[in-house]
């Protein structure tokens, strides 16, 4: 691999059925280039609920991922309502999601708690009204 | 075991498996979906009853070998062409979720 790879996503806010459209590519992507199972499953699980979350909360955003030798970089970016609190939402079990929601098994409150775990790098900016941006980082073993 | 090996055992019936050939490596029981993903290992066999269209997503992303649906549940056909494109193999039972595990724990 050669310099870097980069791919954008828009994702959809209104779908459910087609949530998580990204990730799979992504997924497939990866796979093509040869990456590890196990970096692959981290990067999509990441990606994914990362995804949902933009899908659930925020009424969608947009997915940007670079590759490089060294790392994968995935950049969520949403205009929806914002996280008051990041430390409350990073905590396992806490969720604001609806019940039609839960009731499609969302909204255990473990989406942000998987992110951190399955990544090497995680920074949530966020601001009440604006919108909020995710970044995950997981790198390559060499 | 593979997943078209439990095919033998009368309590699974085959929803749609296209890649039945794909061995078993333990259990994981649950139906929140971020529970799944954070504690299911690849190459689980996962025993749910969620039926929306998410469970194949979750079955892709956490590689898990199967999709069990446990209690008599069904799924579109929507569902499961989705499933069969994406390659996940899902596989029905009558039983709970409980005595589909202390099944699998006799034939895994
Ligand atoms: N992009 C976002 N925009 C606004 N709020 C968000 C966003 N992502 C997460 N949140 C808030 O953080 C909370 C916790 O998110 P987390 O992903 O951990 O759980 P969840 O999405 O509610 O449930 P789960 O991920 O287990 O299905 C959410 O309920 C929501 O209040
Ligand atoms: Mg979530």
């Amino acid at each position: 691999m050669n310099g870097q790879l980069t791919f954008h996503f828009d994702v959809d806010g209104s779908d459910f059925t087609s949530a998580g459209q990204a990730s799979v590519q992504v997924k497939k992507d990866l796979r093509q280039l040869g990456l590890s199972p196990e970096i692959i499953r981290r990067v999509s699980i990441a990606m994914y609920e990362g995804e949902i979350n933009m899908v659930i909360h925020a009424g969608g955003g947009t997915a940007d991922v670079v590759v490089t030798e060294e790392e994968i970089e995935i950049i969520l970016t949403d205009h929806g309502p914002g996280i008051r609190d990041i430390a409350q939402a990073m905590q396992e079990g806490f969720s604001t999601a609806p019940d039609n929601i839960r009731s499609l098994g969302f909204g255990a409150g473990m989406g942000l708690p998987n992110m951190k775990r399955y990544t090497d790098h995680m920074d949530i900016q966020s601001e009440v009204g604006v919108g909020t941006v995710v970044t995950m980082r997981v790198s390559i073993p060499k | 075991m593979t997943v078209a090996g439990l095919l033998q055992h009368e309590a699974f019936s085959p929803v749609c498996l296209p890649d039945g050939e794909r061995e078993i490596c333990g259990v994981y029981i649950g139906d929140l979906l971020s529970w799944v993903m954070g504690r299911a290992s690849a190459g689980n066999a996962w025993i749910t009853i969620m039926s929306n269209i998410n469970i194949v997503a979750v079955a892709s992303l956490a590689d898990t070998a199967c999709i069990l649906l446990a209690e008599g549940v069904t799924l579109s056909e929507e569902i499961v062409a989705t499933a069969n494109a994406k390659g996940i193999n899902i596989l029905a039972s009558t039983l709970s979720a409980y005595e589909l595990a202390v099944c699998l724990s006799r034939l895994l």
